[in-house]
């Protein structure tokens, strides 16, 4: 069992969690991930470190609502014990020598393109962080970005921070402008990783890229996350899931995300039939 | 009482009710049924039935005293070298283990050593409460990676010698194949947790959740004063055809369909682990994974299973009962056959999947002969759901991050064949992990040698004065 020691509502769809997990704390690095399993009946799902804290003991993990897992976690206070929490998983990024680097982030993406953008500052690298969001009163970790770049270009789909664009407008007016990149990490939805990867592939800027596949275990015994990379079949949990944005086969990846759809949708409105249920009784 | 040529049959649930639940296909004998099958053995003076078990039970032993009603010393008697009765004996292969070298199978069918094994196990389950003999701990810790049948057995071992056994499980509940791999139907999860209580009570500490490689390192285990460590992390790492179309929605390996299925229960309404429940699916391979996954097809709703497999019902690997068993409920096989390529719409659905007919060459590597395709037999079947299940290697985590530990070119570990010793110091492995994809008692089997060795290598590398208390 996992002490959730600090909780916080980032927006009305967003949830920052500090779980205790010491050997987990231990050895985090950017770019990895934990299992966790609510409770007893629930299923595993993946979530990206967000943060760790060594000498707390801590792994910070940031969590859109979107279905009834998501929904059921955030209904969990400080004090409150998440089940299973496995980790960390996946294979470290490596983001060591590079000069000069954009980090981009899309909406739920940037609390994993946040610790990457971190990660790359100390190390010494100058960080654009760009990230994108539909609208202004969902951004998030605004400080936190801005405190591990160098610059920040925060944009919005409808404008309403006054930045109307997408993150690839705000990228390629850089490059434009004569940014000379080494590195562009880019982590958010699918179609935004594959607009980011095609933007700079005719420049040949090393792009990575990091997955999001459907999983289960999370340690490669079942291949169910399993995407096409250069050709090659690799299993997202092991051998990711940051991957080389230009051999990344997204339009496969995008259809694989739709697998439970229907299960998704069916689960969630059940959640939500169950939770208005206990509030007309309660 | 005349000895008849033929097995005592087993009850078993009807094959058109059975295909609809996952409650246990075969339901045991019954007390007159185990004393009229032990009528059936010989108590041949060299015994060699023995020599096919890997673990060696005693077998002609525990059957006179199933003969004479003494059930619970059959049992005991069997336990003397066999960590998990009730599950070996509804999951070996006894058809060519033990049976394969039963004197009646000569002229008729052999002794049913299995389901007598079982017998016993099951009636001092229903009969006997644990009595776990009080060992006296030696203070001396010992680890052991993977809740498999090799690390049960492992840590069971080690435990009776005084040992403080900790297990380390990357996934949330312990018993790896037994309770991820194998369904209910032929396996109750209830006798799995009672072998595991039982442990428990002998002193095993299971630590779930921690993931060896990446929590923590086998040369951590030994910074934390562990004096030895046992590897039983299987071969759980599963293998794709490599052909076109396996990324398509609706194709699964045989490890995550029956993982959802057996593990996260996704067959139950209550769960939240979602899974596909195809009308119609194809199982590719001939082994027991296939065969539990083509039943586990059926009993969530699929309206047809089949089978494809490239040799002959002959070279088949699974366990013969199980394909009976699959047969009666209706599963097809496409004997004789390989898929080329998996077909999908343009959303990315599985629509079906081309097939080569097969035919048998010269024998292969393993000794069986090798298929060859056709060229012209290729043939569509229209599926919606595909489950590859051609195999399994170990998993590339412990011997990445473990140095000086050295593997064949299958990733498998390399050991001494009678300890279970690696190249490196102190540490041991045993199960799949070193044979890859194989059996529970052949796992079961290494680990208790390798408590054996485990044991001595400590004795005479510490001795007396390493108790750390």
């Amino acid at each position: 069992m996992f002490p959730i020691l600090k909780k916080r509502r980032l927006n009305d769809t967003m949830t920052l969690m500090e779980v205790e997990a010491p050997f987990i704390a231990k050895k985090a690095k950017a770019g990895q991930f934990i299992i966790l399993r609510v409770n007893e009946f629930g299923e595993r799902i993946p979530l990206t470190i967000a943060d760790y804290d060594r000498e707390e003991g801590t792994i910070t993990i940031i969590f859109q609502k979107v279905g009834k897992t998501t929904l059921l976690l955030d209904q969990l206070e400080e004090g409150d014990k998440i089940l299973d929490f496995i980790g960390p998983l996946g294979t470290a990024s490596h983001l060591d020598g590079y000069k000069k680097a954009a980090v981009i982030g899309g909406g739920a993406g940037c609390a994993i393109a946040y610790p990457q953008a971190k990660a790359l500052h100390e190390m010494g690298a100058h960080v654009d962080m760009i990230a994108g969001f539909r609208s202004q009163d969902i951004i998030i970790l605004e400080d936190e970005m801005r405190a591990a770049s160098n610059n920040l270009f925060l944009m919005t789909d409808d404008g309403s921070n006054g930045n109307k664009g997408f993150v690839t407008d705000a990228l390629k007016a850089q490059i434009d402008a004569g940014a000379d990149y080494d590195l562009v990490v880019a982590i958010g939805p699918l179609p935004m990783m594959r607009a980011v990867s095609n933007l700079t592939r005719p420049y040949g800027i090393k792009t990575i890229i990091s997955m999001n596949p459907i999983m289960i275990d999370g340690t490669g015994m079942c291949g169910g996350c399993r995407v096409t990379v250069g050709g090659e079949t690799k299993f997202a949990c092991v051998d990711g899931p940051d991957f080389d944005g230009h051999l990344v086969d997204f339009d496969e990846a995008i259809l694989r995300t739709r697998t439970y759809r229907e299960d998704e949708a069916r689960a969630t409105r059940e959640y939500n039939c169950h939770l208005m249920e206990g509030a007309k009784n309660g | 009482m005349p000895v008849t040529i033929k097995k005592t049959e087993m009850p078993v649930q009807a094959p058109d009710i059975r295909k609809n639940n996952f409650e246990q296909v075969s339901l045991g004998y019954t007390v007159e049924m185990a004393l009229e099958e032990a009528q059936r053995c010989l108590n041949c003076k060299h015994k060699p039935c023995i020599a096919g078990c890997p673990v060696g039970v005693k077998i002609p032993e525990f059957i006179s005293q199933l003969k004479s009603g003494e059930y619970e010393a059959a049992y005991q008697t069997i336990r003397e070298t066999n960590a998990l009765p009730a599950v070996c004996g509804r999951v070996c292969p006894q058809e060519s283990q033990c049976e394969a070298k039963c004197v009646r199978g000569i002229k008729g069918e052999a002794v049913a050593i299995g389901r007598l094994e079982r017998f016993a196990a099951d009636y001092h389950m229903q009969h006997f409460s644990e009595v776990t003999e009080a060992v006296k701990s030696n203070g001396i810790p010992a680890a052991v990676v993977g809740a498999g049948p090799s690390g049960l057995t492992c840590a069971g071992e080690l435990a009776k010698r005084g040992y403080e056994v900790t297990i380390f499980e990357a996934l949330h509940q312990p018993g790896g194949v037994l309770i991820y791999g194998i369904p209910e139907f032929r396996l109750p999860k209830k006798i799995v947790a009672y072998e595991i209580e039982n442990l428990k009570k002998l002193g095993v500490k299971i630590q779930t959740d921690i993931v060896i490689g990446k929590t923590i390192s086998v040369d951590e285990l030994f910074e934390q004063g562990m004096r030895a460590v046992f590897i039983g992390s299987g071969a759980g790492l599963p293998s794709f055809m490599q052909i076109e179309g396996e990324s398509l929605n609706g194709v699964y390996s045989a490890n995550e369909y029956l993982t959802r299925i057996n593990l996260m229960k996704a067959y139950l309404p209550d769960y939240g682990t979602p899974i596909l429940k195809g009308k119609s699916v194809a199982v590719v391979g001939g082994g027991n994974v296939a065969m539990d996954a083509a039943r586990s097809a059926l009993r969530i709703g699929a309206e047809s299973v089949s089978i494809i497999y490239r040799r002959s019902m002959k070279e088949m690997p699974a366990r013969q009962e199980e394909v009976e068993h699959a047969m009666e409920e209706g599963v097809q096989f496409h004997l004789l056959t390989n898929p080329v390529r998996f077909i999908g719409d343009e959303n990315g659905w599985l629509r079906g999947v081309e097939c080569v007919k097969m035919e048998l060459g010269e024998p292969d590597a393993s000794g069986r002969r090798r298929p060859v395709a056709q060229k012209g037999s290729e043939f569509f079947l229209d599926i919606d759901t595909a489950i590859i299940a051609v195999g399994t290697s170990p998993n590339p985590l412990i011997r990445k991050t473990t140095d000086g530990l050295e593997v064949n070119r299958h990733g498998c570990i390399l050991t001494q064949e009678e300890t279970g010793e690696t190249s490196r110091k102190g540490v041991y492995a045993g199960g799949d992990a070193v044979t890859g994809a194989a059996t529970v008692i052949l796992a079961m089997g290494a680990g208790r040698k390798a408590a054996e060795a485990m044991d001595q290598y400590i004795q005479q590398n510490f001795g007396e004065s390493n108790s750390l208390n």
